[in-house]
């Protein structure tokens, strides 16, 4: 048997932009979220700038988070009292007339963007806002939806591989989105240095449960055969925004006519908080009936109910890679996506001198 | 130029004291006092602009630390440059590291950051005194990549106390800008500072006096203290160092200060139990109570605010010194904690 060079636990880049929480979860009481193993401390200025500092104060550790903001840009470290600026500085040693000049905790560059505030751990001169991956549907007046998140126990790479292969719908979501067309059709990928695209056409087939409600919201009385379409588009480091839809079967939907269909965008992106754990930030987003916000509910609960199935299956996944470690990952055809994305994903790493860069092939 | 764009951030390293083996695989003299020396250490890991390095020396039967700002790095860090001045003033280190041959093996930390440099200001002036321009040459680098609104000041007292003139003209242009004593262009601080607005951010490397100059400066126009930035290593101060008598009545301790040695080192030596952190003159643990004083206090800890300076009733141990106006030799009677 050959050897395996498939990375069980993969380590995560630091010179990306990761979300950190929703914009409406920062404000003006501290937030504690540890991202990419660093524990921050989340709020806003009085002017609304989202801050991220270093959730341990540089005297002796305390969490800031567990402190209170003090004028416009403030913090107070709730065990004796120091206070830092929005940069991270002390600007109060309560007990002595000067502040110590090395006083300082890091603070982490901050974009909202897409409805949530993303952050970058890595080198600050090299954190350009226009790396921040493409979620435009979130807050696009053309689409409308809502999501949440989910905290999953197992490395981020497992939930970047389930997303780029669909096929786990047939056997892990066979109650709503499921069907056995998705393993039977052929799927194209292609890739570029930051972005991996897996598209699946299956064409002329009954609509799974999921989709057959859908397509009646727009289409109310609709029955029969549709074209089924998931084109799913992995930014690096872990943000996947799937195309997803439905239209009658033969209107000319591959051909690029989804008038006689239904649009849905599945945004996902994923922050790795330690080697085994994981925030999972997912939203459903449609272009049809906007205006209706019980579909956006409804759609919203449907998509949660899917992905608590994902969620158990990942977290038996990950307590499995642990109790047999000395057993290897292997691959199948299908795996290709997520293959590619674990390759840029290596490739980042090497690039930041964390993953040797002889194990990993150039591009 | 690309318009500045970048996200509010600085840089986040470990703050972890990692000991090693390094090799000198390079010394040349820059000027007649100062030398550039590149070491390879054995655990690369890269250095952020501001980082500096401690050197652990070996004098006579003791060993003694010396700080050193990184002047540049390899991006991977696996060499990196720092910059030694040799003056008549100097405890006894420079000689030392002049002395480094390639090939030479010397024990090194891995880059500390006490000094980190925020992106995302609107404007920064980067101020460098001298030999202080190691801890601000690579500030000044990052700067420019990311297209920021900046200004290198760089000033010594000659010519021959600017290594990196050449190269720094050469990377920098029309934003550095260069004052140099001996040739009748000295920086006069007022006017620097009261050209500098609010949001701008100042980081400061360089001796004692321009230090308390421009702090001094800052304070009266009512700048955002939290924009004034300076890293010091504790060893500059307003007079030369010379030798003085320190007395300890409660414990019988009476002992004289040499001039390459500190006041809390020569205590410790004459059997004093003394507490102490960072050695550099900024947290304060070391404090000792002046009981009685024959000469007078060269404070040069950033510890004490100006009032409690001038009131010469404390002084952090570890950097300051006693010193007599006369030169008759001053004695300084002291309680310990």
């Amino acid at each position: 048997m050959g050897e395996s060079s498939i990375n069980k636990l993969l380590g995560h880049p630091l010179d990306v932009w990761y979300v950190a929480a929703w914009d409406h979860e920062v404000n003006r009481t501290p937030l504690a979220r540890t991202v990419a193993d660093r524990p921050l401390a989340l709020y806003r200025t009085e002017d609304g700038t989202a801050v991220a500092l270093a959730d341990a104060c540089w005297h002796r550790l305390a969490p800031l988070s567990m402190g209170t903001l003090v004028g416009r840009d403030g913090i107070r470290c709730p065990y004796h009292g120091m206070l830092y600026n929005s940069a991270g500085r002390c600007i109060s040693m309560p007990a002595q007339e000067t502040i110590n000049p090395s006083a300082t905790v890091a603070s982490f560059p901050v974009v909202e963007r897409y409805r949530y505030v993303w952050v970058w751990l890595g080198d600050p001169a090299k954190a350009d806002p226009s790396l921040v991956p493409d979620m435009h549907q979130m807050d696009d007046p053309a689409w409308a939806g809502d999501g949440l998140t989910i905290e999953v126990d197992c490395n981020y790479q497992l939930v970047l591989d389930n997303l780029m292969d669909l096929t786990h719908e047939e056997f892990v979501h066979s109650s709503s989105i499921g069907q056995d067309e998705l393993s039977g059709s052929e799927f194209v990928v292609s890739h570029d240095e930051r972005t991996v695209t897996v598209d699946r056409w299956m064409l002329g087939i009954d609509p799974p449960p999921f989709w057959l409600s859908i397509m009646r919201h727009k289409f109310p009385h609709f029955e029969g055969k549709v074209d089924r379409w998931q084109i799913i588009h992995f930014e690096s480091p872990s943000t996947i925004c799937i195309d997803v839809g439905v239209a009658m079967a033969g209107t000319g939907a591959p051909e690029g006519d989804r008038s006689q269909g239904v649009n849905g965008y599945v945004m996902n992106t994923i922050s790795p908080v330690t080697d085994r754990s994981c925030v999972y930030f997912w939203a459903f987003m449609r272009n049809f009936r906007l205006e209706s916000q019980v579909i956006t509910t409804q759609l919203r609960d449907g998509v949660a109910g899917v992905f608590s199935e994902d969620e158990r299956m990942l977290v038996a996944q990950q307590a499995a890679i642990d109790a047999n470690p000395d057993y290897e990952f292997y691959g199948l055809n299908i795996d290709v996506g997520g293959m590619w994305v674990r390759r840029l994903i290596e490739r980042q790493l090497a690039a930041e001198g964390r993953l040797p860069r002889a194990t990993v092939p150039v591009g | 130029m690309r318009p500045f764009r970048w996200a509010d951030g600085t840089v986040a390293t470990s703050h972890s004291i990692v000991w090693q083996q390094a090799t000198v695989v390079d010394s040349i003299a820059l000027t007649p006092v100062i030398r550039r020396i590149v070491l390879r250490p054995e655990k690369p890991s890269v250095a952020a602009a501001g980082s500096h390095i401690d050197v652990r020396l070996r004098f006579g039967d003791r060993t003694d630390t010396r700080s050193y700002s990184v002047v540049d790095s390899a991006t991977d860090g696996t060499t990196l440059a720092i910059s030694v001045l040799a003056t008549p003033t100097s405890r006894g280190g420079a000689a030392i590291m002049h002395a480094l041959e390639p090939g030479d093996s010397i024990e090194i930390t891995q880059p500390i950051l006490d000094f980190p440099l925020r992106i995302g200001a609107p404007r920064y002036v980067l101020l460098a005194g001298g030999i202080g321009i190691t801890a601000i040459a690579g500030m000044a680098a990052v700067l420019k990549s990311v297209g920021a609104d900046y200004t290198l000041v760089y000033l010594g007292r000659s010519r021959r106390e600017l290594a990196y003139l050449e190269e720094l003209t050469a990377a920098h242009g029309s934003r550095l800008e260069v004052h140099v004593g001996d040739e009748g262009t000295s920086l006069v601080v007022t006017e620097l500072v009261a050209a500098i607005d609010e949001s701008a951010e100042l980081y400061l490397c360089g001796p004692i006096r321009l230090m308390d100059a421009v702090r001094r400066a800052w304070i009266e126009r009512e700048l955002p203290i939290a924009n004034l930035r300076f890293e010091t290593f504790g060893n500059s101060g307003w007079f030369a160092p010379e030798k003085f008598t320190v007395r300890v009545p409660r414990l019988g301790i009476e002992t004289v200060v040499g001039t390459s040695q500190s006041m809390l080192e020569a205590l410790e030596e004459a059997g004093a139990d003394m507490m102490f952190d960072c050695r550099k003159g900024e947290c304060g643990l070391c404090e000792v109570r002046v009981l009685e004083l024959d000469g007078d206090i060269d404070h040069r800890d950033v510890f004490y605010s100006e009032r409690q300076k001038n009131a010469r009733g404390k002084i952090c141990c570890c950097v300051s010194r006693a010193m007599s106006p006369s030169g008759s030799g001053a004695t300084v009677t002291i309680e310990i904690s």
